[in-house]
């Protein structure tokens, strides 16, 4: 059991993962001596050598794409982009490329990609470096797309992810990166990659979160308690494909449902929830599934991106909206 | 006056050098770098080769016609780049294809009717990458340079570089056209190959037209001279010559085998169909440029130097033609016969390990189509 940093956790499961198979090479801008704009492939150039955490030339789409070749060759390349506003040059190659290469081949060519994405907002950054695009990554058929919200999870499903025959999408909350600290048990049993899980029982209401919002729903709920009201909190962990047995389990006790993101409301993935706990749970809700999210706008500059990001104050005057009705 | 600090603008030079080793009027000439000889057997192999890849595409042109093709893109023309090509392989390389790429198909062992699944609509790509080395067909212009290069850098951490083994040592190709040089994808699959110096060689056919668009709107310096400006070299070679484009690929493939990385391959040739079955040529081009160009046609050339120099007479020529007849009549035949796919592969090719979302889906899919089928009893 050691005490870590998400950050250190991520570089942990790395190293560990390179470790168990040296078909696992790490590539992206940076990643080499400085470890990474956030360190968090710190160190595994020095042991691992330069040929498996691989320093490449400033072009998103190159990397991923030399990574697709790289995976037809047999290796499984983890590559790093910066910041999740700089993806897009490498869309086109993630959308038609590492997405469909699997069902264009008839199921012949594997693509054991993991593209991590530093993602999400908080930080104080300038533009282009706070955006959650997890909806576009979920919208498109065959990637799988994951994120983590503490340690434990980080060390564990980064190794997963990359143990996985499919692209993995991994999105890592940057703002948790040094913030999330917590006990690591390496040698624990690990949960299943794509299952989501209820992080805080509660009996009146139920809050689903991923990733960075996790911790402000964590926050709500425990000063919902302190005002006499019991939320449930689900991480959702996975959200392509999306498990959400959990949620339609907890919804069918609680009657009602915050689903809470950084991302922008239309179309995002709360939309979606909405959608299908109405389907499944229409008869067990109270009130209609509410969404806290990012506003429609271009994230903001950062010295009011605290307007732009949930906080417990929107959560849990949308807890009490759901008493409304 | 030349510009006294930034110098002259690059030359817009229309006439490069142009490696040639059969003139279009079927003289053999010698080019000082590549001084080779060619066996009557394997001369005679390259027109069997170009003889019945024109005849897939014609066969495949005409399928179209009749409905029973969505699209198809043509080749014609560029028999001699794409044999010359292909037959320089050996059998460890492995090539990634745009979608044109036929005759490079051919010599990889890919059966032609699975070229036209792909066409049908009856798969994307209906052959095994692995079993021909020979990638799937790319649609997005030039993504598959960087797989290309990626590949290559696996090849070289496969340790199958410069160890002097022939029958190990191995090299990429990555084939586009002259539309695709253009894209941000083939410029950085250079500064990749470059930069690791990858085991490589980019093919490029510069067929003169992007679709409508000539050559002239895609570059202002032969395209052989932009791997200039990457760090590696380029050549350009006379891309209806099929003994000049095996030549040259032949020593650009060594040389990355080798471990001196990178080449870039400009074969000038010219597109002598339409695009796709879609377009009409004769809206944007002259129909004088394709009459000079029919002029320097690869497979006429390499006849005339064979019957001229006793390689081949009436009867090679006819037995030619009979086996052309043939695949045309297998073509045709099993076109008709391809089965559409299930729509049960749908949701268990998206993904190796299906998902529970995807499995529910093809559960209520396969329950509704189970009701019509109920009712119609």
């Amino acid at each position: 059991m050691t005490t870590m940093t998400l950050a250190k956790a991520l570089n942990a499961g790395l190293r560990k993962a390179m470790e168990d198979d040296d078909k696992v090479v790490v590539m992206g801008e940076d990643v080499g001596a400085l470890g990474g704009v956030f360190r968090i492939t710190d160190g595994l150039q020095k042991d691992f050598g330069d040929a498996r955490v691989v320093d490449t030339p400033l072009a998103e789409s190159g990397i991923v794409g030399t990574a697709v070749g790289l995976a037809m060759r047999g290796y499984r390349p983890v590559v790093e982009i910066q910041f999740d506003g700089f993806v897009y040059p490498a869309y086109d190659q993630i959308v038609c490329q590492v997405a469909k290469i699997h069902f264009r081949s008839q199921g012949r060519v594997r693509m054991p990609m993991v593209i991590r994405i530093p993602y999400g907002g908080g930080i104080g950054a300038v533009e282009h470096h706070s955006e959650s695009p997890e909806a576009q990554f979920v919208h498109t058929p065959g990637l799988k797309v994951v994120t983590c919200s503490n340690p434990a999870d980080a060390y564990v499903m980064i190794q997963q992810a990359i143990h996985s025959d499919d692209p993995v999408v991994f999105l890592e909350p940057k703002r948790l990166y040094h913030s999330a600290k917590a006990e690591v048990d390496e040698s624990a049993p690990a949960a299943p990659l794509w299952q989501s899980r209820v992080v805080r029982a509660g009996a009146d209401a139920t809050l689903v979160a991923y990733g960075p919002t996790v911790s402000t729903c964590l926050d709500a709920a425990t000063v919902a308690a302190e005002e006499g009201r019991s939320l449930e909190v689900i991480d959702l962990r996975t959200l392509s494909p999306l498990d959400l047995v959990p949620v339609h389990e907890s919804v069918r006790r609680t009657g009602r449902l915050v689903v809470v993101h950084e991302a922008h409301l239309t179309l995002g993935l709360g939309a979606e929830i909405a959608a299908r706990v109405t389907e499944e749970c229409f008869h067990s809700l109270e009130a209609p599934v509410l969404r806290v999210t990012g506003f429609d706008t271009p994230y903001p500059p950062a010295r009011i991106e605290d307007a732009f990001l949930p906080d417990l104050d929107r959560i849990l005057d949308a807890v009490d909206r759901t008493y409304g009705f | 006056m030349t510009d006294p600090v930034f110098g002259p603008p690059p030359e817009r030079a229309p006439d490069p050098e142009l490696v040639q080793l059969l003139t279009p009027e079927g003289e053999r000439v010698r080019h000082p770098g590549f001084d080779i000889e060619f066996s009557a057997e394997e001369l005679r192999g390259f027109y069997r080769d170009m003889t019945l890849v024109r005849r897939l595409d014609t066969e495949a042109t005409a399928l179209q016609r009749h409905g029973e093709l969505g699209l198809w893109a043509q080749l014609l023309g560029q028999e001699a780049a794409q044999i010359g090509a292909g037959r320089a392989l050996a059998p460890q390389d492995y090539v990634f294809p745009t979608y044109r790429e036929h005759g490079v198909a051919w010599c990889r062992g890919v059966d032609p009717v699975r070229l036209l699944a792909l066409f049908r609509g009856v798969d994307q790509g209906g052959w095994d990458p692995s079993a021909h080395n020979f990638g799937l067909y790319t649609i997005v212009i030039g993504a598959q340079t960087l797989h290309a290069t990626g590949y290559a850098m696996g090849v070289q951490r496969d340790g199958l570089v410069g160890t002097g083994d022939p029958e190990r040592d191995t090299a990429v190709v990555a084939h586009f056209g002259d539309g695709a040089t253009s894209q941000g994808d083939v410029n950085e699959a250079f500064v990749f190959a470059a930069s690791f110096n990858a085991p490589v060689v980019f093919f490029c056919q510069n067929n003169q037209w992007a679709i409508s668009e000539p050559f002239e709107r895609q570059s202002r310096i032969p395209l052989y001279r932009r791997s200039h400006g990457f760090g590696f070299p380029g050549i350009r070679v006379d891309g209806n010559d099929v003994l000049a484009t095996y030549a040259v690929t032949r020593a650009a493939l060594q040389r990355a085998r080798d471990g001196q990385g990178p080449v870039l391959i400009e074969a000038y040739t010219y597109r002598m169909g339409a695009h796709t079955t879609t377009d009409d040529p004769t809206r944007y081009r002259l129909s004088d440029d394709v009459e000079h160009w029919k002029l320097k046609d690869p497979i006429a050339r390499l006849e005339v130097y064979l019957r001229r120099n006793g390689m081949a007479d009436d009867a090679f020529l006819a037995e030619v033609a009979a086996e052309a007849d043939a695949l045309g009549e297998r073509m045709r035949r099993e076109c008709h016969a391809l089965p559409d796919p299930s729509t049960h592969d749908l949701w268990d090719l998206v993904h190796a390990e299906k998902t529970a979302e995807l499995a529910a889906q093809q559960a209520d899919y396969d329950a509704h189509a189970a009701s019509f089928e109920e009712v119609g009893r």
